[in-house]
């Protein structure tokens, strides 16, 4: 799958942010309480020139697939979408206990979402590609390099 | 050979120069990949989520009506407009309209099949809009103006080399594009631009879920999800055949589709969408505003659902399967002859491989189907890939059969009609009724051998056989043997007292007429295991005339084969097939063609005969009886319908039980499949199919035996390597071993 990954307690989780960004970044408000991008060096409801001059986009996902490697970026006034597609470099922050063991936990995920009414989302699963160029090359029209940080609760 | 025949010698032979080795390089790697992601998730779990996929596709596709109302009620809740075309054309004015509405004048697109069915691209460009293909296999064949070679990867044909010159002669970069990294940045620098600034992106729709009005994209690159993001208005198409109930169905396919199409676990993504969705819309023209430009325009969506020829198919019994299909390609990518030719040759109108036979006929009419039909051989390799468990070697069959009752009756029919015993249309082709009645012919050549074997080899008897029957002289014809498999055993005394159990051994044209070594090793070996045997009096399967397409003639052999062989097995005789390409008859296609209590009473009670062997060892027969490998190497070719059902361990276990050294081939097929190689506009493709195989034995024949189980391997073997393949119950047999 091609992404590389991090686990940080959350009291670590800025820095390991700060590290993980290459900058001009632009960013999606996170999807949950405690953990904000508020004081990581992204700009947030970029401008359309932000985005496209930016080198890293982060987001937060709300569901990992551990045997597979994916994440959820979903459809929110935020933009995680754009942010997540035009940088070269996506970092997601996904928090340990939102991780399913496979697509079929996954699944369950996904048709309770479905009830509450949150029914647009990409399962994303490493950097974008194609074979079509004669060889595997990644980063086509989304992103080349893919990190997740994963964030565990602090004992 | 007809003009038509011609022509498509000439195509297959262009294009084996041309595009064989990029589109073989590159199948036959998604075919190895999709083996390897299914043994990484298990045959049983992949087994199970086929025949979820299958069910949910059976019950939507007959509840379709209902599952359109609901699309259109949920896309109208969600703010959406819903549009039925009944036609490719209805289609294309539709979105016309709607981007004339729009004030369009660009559109981006990303991958869809279901727009170069209705040929949306001329449409709109007619009507001056720019249209830009993001993907990057259609970008490369929209600036090289050719048609997709394959349904998953439509550029699949082109070298890189053949990328960059394309490349550098449209567009004139600044610095050369000689690696597919910078071919990649080039396009996308190129498309982004065009994205960004576009009115309106099209997507397709892998599928619809009616409940909520959502629609799912299965793409590797991120354009699908531009495409449906950037653009405020966003025109999704997709045939109704896409549409399932809700979300809960589409678990087995996200766990199917791209598993079976490029060996993916899952897609890079899988997009899940409820338009219009919340992803705010973007304003380029105010570059420095936040907020993505703080733009205040509204998203639009727009669902245009396709018939097209859809709701027929879903009326007729043959075709209806069709509509099942979620486009993977796995089909194309296990076909033999696709790997060789690709989907130009293989392919119609639109669509490509082994179910494209279904799509043209229900889509475009028989004659698209007609130009590609026959490079299907029936060998049934597909039909186990096939996510959604389609029988696309019977869509082919009756589309065939189809194609002949529609023609014309010609000059020659009154006599032809006279001299073969078929159950045929008048028009149907010589050549079919020719191949398909080859039972008739083998008696006949039988009776009179050896004088039709010396008549038979000739130059001025092929020369005519080529003309008149597009035989090609190329091809060594098969011997009969003057005393038939059934005269030998009915002469011959059983030595077996008190058996174990009592064989009717199925003689099969080949084995009867042409083969009869192999049946009486058969014979031979089932008696010094302990079984009585008879050869009773039993007419050929029908293999050969339901590989012409000729299904009233094969229906009929089917059921004298069922009357004589259910009056054995009432009297508790198993029954033993030789010939594998017979054995899968009674297993598969007679449920095509017989009473379902009858077929499955033949099916439960046939065995190939190394399986039978099998089983007669596993229940204590001594192998001893037998002549032994003492470490002998042999080289196994298994047979292609032996492979779908699953029987070819049985041999390899025999054969090492044996103590022989066994090595097994693991291409899909030799290039043989039936007749095929036989017919001149197709000898060179069959030949160059085979030499897969031959890599394979190479280095092998040297040291070890080379065996085959069926009858077409054999020829083609013996034809690419050294003549002297044998079938592997010869090596058995205790009186007459080969290979000693
Ligand atoms: S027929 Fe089956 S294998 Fe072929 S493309 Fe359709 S779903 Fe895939």
């Amino acid at each position: 799958m091609n992404a590389s990954s991090t686990v940080v307690p959350s009291d670590e989780f800025e820095s390991e942010l700060a590290d993980r960004i290459e900058i001009p970044a632009v960013g999606a408000e996170l999807p949950f309480d405690g953990l904000s991008l508020s004081d990581a060096p992204v700009t947030l409801d970029p401008s359309p020139a932000q985005l496209r001059e930016a080198v890293t986009g982060v987001t937060g996902s709300r569901l990992g697939i551990a045997s597979l490697g994916t994440v959820a970026v979903e459809s929110r006034p935020e933009g995680d979408e754009f942010v997540a597609l035009y940088p070269e470099q996506h970092v997601v922050v996904v928090r340990e206990r939102d991780i399913r063991a496979d697509l079929s936990d996954a699944f369950g995920w996904i048709r309770s979402e479905f009830e509450a009414g949150r029914q647009s989302f990409i399962l994303a699963t490493g950097p974008s590609s194609t074979g079509d160029m004669g060889e595997l090359v990644q980063g086509v029209h989304g992103p080349e390099h893919v990190h997740i940080v994963i964030v565990t609760d602090n004992e | 050979m007809s003009d038509s025949s011609r022509l498509n010698a000439d195509r297959i032979r262009t294009l084996l120069e041309t595009e064989s080795d990029e589109i073989k390089e590159n199948t036959r790697l998604f075919n190895a990949e999709r083996y390897d992601a299914v043994d990484g998730v298990g045959a049983d779990a992949h087994d199970r989520n086929r025949t979820r996929a299958r069910e949910i596709k059976e019950e939507a596709i007959e509840r379709l009506p209902d599952l359109i109302r609901r699309t259109r009620d949920a896309v109208e809740a969600n703010g959406g407009t819903v549009y039925v075309a009944d036609t490719a054309a209805d289609a294309n004015r539709y979105i016309r309209e709607t981007l004339a509405e729009k004030d369009a004048d660009s559109v981006v697109k990303s991958k869809s099949m279901t727009t170069e069915e209705i040929e949306l691209n001329d449409a709109l460009e007619a009507a001056d809009l720019d249209v830009w293909e993001t993907d990057l296999g259609e970008f490369v064949i929209q600036v090289a103006e050719e048609a997709p070679s394959h349904i998953v990867g439509p550029s699949l044909h082109k070298s890189r080399e053949e990328i960059t010159e394309l490349f550098e002669r449209e567009f004139d970069p600044d610095e050369s594009l000689d690696s597919a990294q910078k071919l990649t940045a080039f396009a996308r620098e190129f498309l982004g631009e065009r994205i960004d600034d576009a009115d309106v992106g099209i997507t397709g729709a892998n599928f619809v879920m009616a409940e909520s009005g959502s629609i799912a994209l299965v793409t590797n690159e991120g354009n699908a999800r531009k495409c449906a993001s950037i653009p405020d208005t966003h025109v999704a198409v997709a045939g109704i055949e896409k549409i399932i109930p809700s979300i809960d169905e589409l678990e087995p396919f996200a766990e199917l589709i791209s598993r079976s199409a490029t060996g993916q676990d899952i897609p890079q993504y899988l997009s899940i969408l409820t338009p219009p969705v919340e992803t705010p819309t973007i304003d380029f023209d105010r570059e420095d505003e936040p907020a993505f430009g703080n733009g205040d325009a509204d998203r639009d969506f727009h669902l245009v659902l396709v018939d097209n020829g859809r709701r027929r198919m879903r009326q007729d019994d043959d075709l209806r399967e069709t509509l099942y299909c979620i486009r993977c390609g796995a089909c194309a990518n296990s076909c033999a002859n696709f790997q060789s030719v690709g989907g130009h040759a293989f392919g119609g109108e639109t669509y490509t491989g082994g179910i494209a036979t279904g799509w043209e006929a229900g889509i475009e009419g028989l004659d698209v189907a007609e130009e590609f039909n026959d490079l299907c051989t029936g060998c049934s390799r597909c039909v186990n890939a096939c996510p959604v468990k389609i029988d696309i070697p019977w869509i082919n069959t009756v589309v065939r059969d189809r194609i002949n009752r529609g023609k014309d009756p010609g000059f020659d029919d009154l006599l032809v009609d006279g001299l073969v015993p078929d159950e045929e249309a008048s028009g149907t082709p010589l050549r079919k009724r020719f191949f398909g009645n080859f039972e008739t012919v083998a008696k006949l050549g039988s009776a009179t051998a050896p004088l039709s074997n010396v008549v038979a080899a000739t130059g001025v008897a092929r020369k005519a056989m080529e003309t008149t029957l597009g035989i090609d002289t190329r091809r060594d014809l098969p011997t009969f043997e003057r005393t038939t498999l059934r005269e030998w055993a009915i002469d011959r005394d059983t030595t077996v007292e008190d058996p174990v159990r009592r064989v009717a051994l199925y003689p099969d044209v080949y084995t009867n007429y042409v083969r009869t070594e192999r049946g009486k090793a058969a014979v031979r070996v089932l008696e010094a295991l302990g079984c009585e045997v008879v050869v009773p009096d039993v007419g050929g399967s029908g293999r050969a005339p339901l590989s012409q397409g000729m299904v009233a003639t094969a229906t009929e052999k089917a059921e004298n084969v069922a009357s004589s062989l259910l009056a054995y097995l009432e009297a508790d005789y198993d029954v033993v097939v030789v010939e594998p390409s017979d054995l899968a008859m009674f297993r598969r296609e007679y449920e095509k063609l017989l009473p379902a209590e009858q077929q499955e009473r033949l099916a439960d009670g046939s065995y190939e005969i190394l399986e039978f062997v099998y089983g007669l060892l596993e229940n204590g027969a001594n192998p001893d009886a037998l002549t032994a490998g003492d470490g002998e190497g042999v080289a196994y070719h298994s047979h292609c319908q032996q492979r779908t059902l699953g029987l070819e361990s049985y041999t390899e276990a025999v054969l090492k039980r044996l103590g022989y050294d066994v090595l097994t081939s693991d291409v899909e097929c030799c290039g043989m499949a039936g007749s095929f190689g036989y017919k001149s506009e197709y000898y060179e493709l069959s030949m160059d199919v085979g030499e897969h195989l031959a890599e394979q034995f190479e280095g092998a024949v040297d040291e070890r035996t080379v065996v085959a189980s069926g009858t077409s391997c054999t020829e083609q073997l013996d034809a690419l390597l050294s003549p002297g393949t044998r079938h592997p119950i010869e090596l058995l047999d205790p009186v007459n071993p080969a290979g000693r």
